[in-house]
């Protein structure tokens, strides 16, 4: 009806339908996989094909906020580099009169104060993006978090955002096992993994990140993707011919 | 409230400086101030302008003071003396010159005594809130630095406090000195006030990474016993301190005149 005007009114049966509306937004973007294993948090985002002419290195989803943190996001662009901004200033902010880095749930809390002040004022409408953010607090441990445009938070294993989020998720949750995420092959193993149930056209599509304990942020190298990959269809190949009687 | 009064402007806004939307939540204060914390005390635009009668009006401050604080193997130790004066008039022997910002969190107080407390106070819930919001107690240092900042916006009006910001976090024993000109320094070792040099003495010649609690009480307590003992200005009792990985605990109260019998007895 008309209660999707203005974004602060709530409707008769209790929804906020600009920030449902931005939820679909989202759920047009890219995909987005997030995996915490015990000492490294892999992120994977869908490529989208580029044109041509385009220069591939300039859409970069997944962005760093500081030393220990780094996110990636599904939905709108635009929205999100705003986001993004604010968050690293924040980060910065935060060492100054903290002298302490960020925790990447202090972090999140930030980013998600921000995007619920969207969704109570007058003439502004919701930020289009959920985000993964992950990262590793200064005593180590590693977190993975997961927002979304009403400005809520949930910490997660493992978790996928964007198109085919649900296929993702299910996927993850019959094969996250504690065991294997305990080293880092296992966990970048099984995001790549995740990600090829939606990605057309395997290796060539992916983008990972890599963030080990102690060490910023890295985006695996093509070749090196390429390497999983083919690891992983060889150790399918097995899997089917060992069913085969 | 004593700034406002000393000012003759109208009482200060507790609420943020006009022009800053509600929804940009930039702030500059220091830490993350939340829209309706009511934590900005930036004054109104008004108040120093309009006062006409000059700005050196005398206010009688707590300058006369020894206050010290020293870190060393088990954590940090305060000691204080407890002496207001006015003039040459000693106003109290009785003043309590360490703040109690948390059961793990020292402010010493030196300077002007309102300053002191009030700003104390105020971080006493600044650190609170921090404590609720990230769900871990504050780190000394982020707790200097709140005070820091929240004085350094007062820089050049009057502000009169230096104050030693003692505690234990994760990273071990902390010592800070901040004052209300915008210094903050770390350091293992600081004393403040008049009597400071004398203390600075005692403290230098006796003082040991390696020293017990008692033995490190004791020095802290002849070192103020020994500022006391020369200058005018400080005096009444000494307060002592300890500060350890459970928190802090009121060690001893002693006056000093007690001190110098039992010094004086065992010298003889």
């Amino acid at each position: 009806m008309s209660y999707d005007r203005a974004i602060t009114v709530f409707s008769p049966d209790g929804h906020l339908f600009q920030v449902e509306y931005a939820q679909e937004a989202v759920k047009k973007g890219s995909t987005v996989v997030g995996v915490r294993g015990k000492t490294t948090v892999v992120v994977g985002v869908e490529k989208k094909s580029v044109a041509k002419l385009q220069d591939d290195r300039t859409v970069r989803k997944i962005c760093v906020l500081d030393d220990n943190v780094f996110m990636a996001f599904a939905g709108l662009t635009a929205d999100a580099r705003i986001v993004i901004n604010r968050a690293r200033v924040e980060c910065q902010s935060h060492r100054l009169t903290v002298e302490d880095p960020v925790t990447v749930e202090y972090i999140t809390r930030f980013i998600c104060n921000l995007k619920q002040r969207y969704t109570q004022s007058n003439g502004r409408r919701p930020f289009g993006i959920s985000s993964l953010i992950a990262g590793f607090d200064f005593d180590g441990t590693p977190h993975l978090y997961q927002t979304d445009p009403s400005g809520t938070y949930h910490a997660w294993k493992a978790n996928a955002i964007g198109r085919s989020a649900k296929t993702v998720r299910e996927f993850l949750e019959k094969n996250y096992k504690e065991e294997h995420v305990q080293s880092d092959e296992g966990a970048i193993k099984l995001a790549i993994k995740a990600l090829l149930e939606v990605v057309q056209s395997g290796g060539k599509n992916i983008e990972l990140a890599v963030m080990r304990q102690n060490e910023p942020m890295k985006i695996l190298d093509p070749e090196e993707i390429e390497r999983h990959v083919l690891a992983l269809e060889k150790e399918k190949e097995e899997t089917e011919k060992k069913k085969k009687p | 409230m004593a700034l406002a009064d000393i000012l003759h402007g109208d009482s200060i806004h507790f609420q943020r400086p006009h022009g800053l939307s509600f929804s940009s939540g930039q702030n500059d204060i220091g830490f993350r101030s939340e829209f309706g914390d009511g934590n900005n005390f930036a004054l109104k635009a008004s108040l120093g302008g309009g006062c006409d009668d000059g700005v050196e009006k005398k206010i009688e401050f707590l300058h006369g003071t020894t206050t010290l604080a020293f870190k060393f193997q088990h954590g940090v130790i305060v000691a204080v003396d407890s002496r207001a004066t006015a003039g040459a008039y000693i106003a109290s022997q009785t003043v309590k010159k360490v703040i109690e910002i948390n059961p793990y969190l020292l402010g010493t107080m030196a300077g002007g005594a309102a300053d002191c407390s009030f700003w104390e106070r105020l971080l006493a819930k600044q650190c609170r809130v921090y404590e609720l919001r990230n769900k871990e107690r504050i780190s000394v240092a982020a707790a200097s630095k709140l005070l820091a900042n929240m004085v350094y916006q007062y820089k050049g009006m009057g502000l009169s406090m230096g104050t030693m910001v003692c505690g234990w976090d994760k990273t071990g024993p902390g010592l800070y000195y901040v004052d209300s000109e915008g210094n903050r320094v770390c350091g293992d070792l600081f004393a403040v006030g008049s009597g400071s040099m004398y203390a600075y003495g005692t403290l230098d010649s006796g003082l040991r990474q390696d020293l017990t609690v008692d033995e490190a009480c004791e020095l802290a307590r002849r070192a103020i016993y020994q500022a006391t003992y020369r200058d005018a200005y400080s005096g009444g009792q000494v307060n002592l301190y300890h500060v350890h990985s459970e928190g802090w605990t009121r060690v001893s109260q002693d006056d000093v005149l007690k001190l110098h019998q039992h010094y004086a007895e065992n010298n003889a």
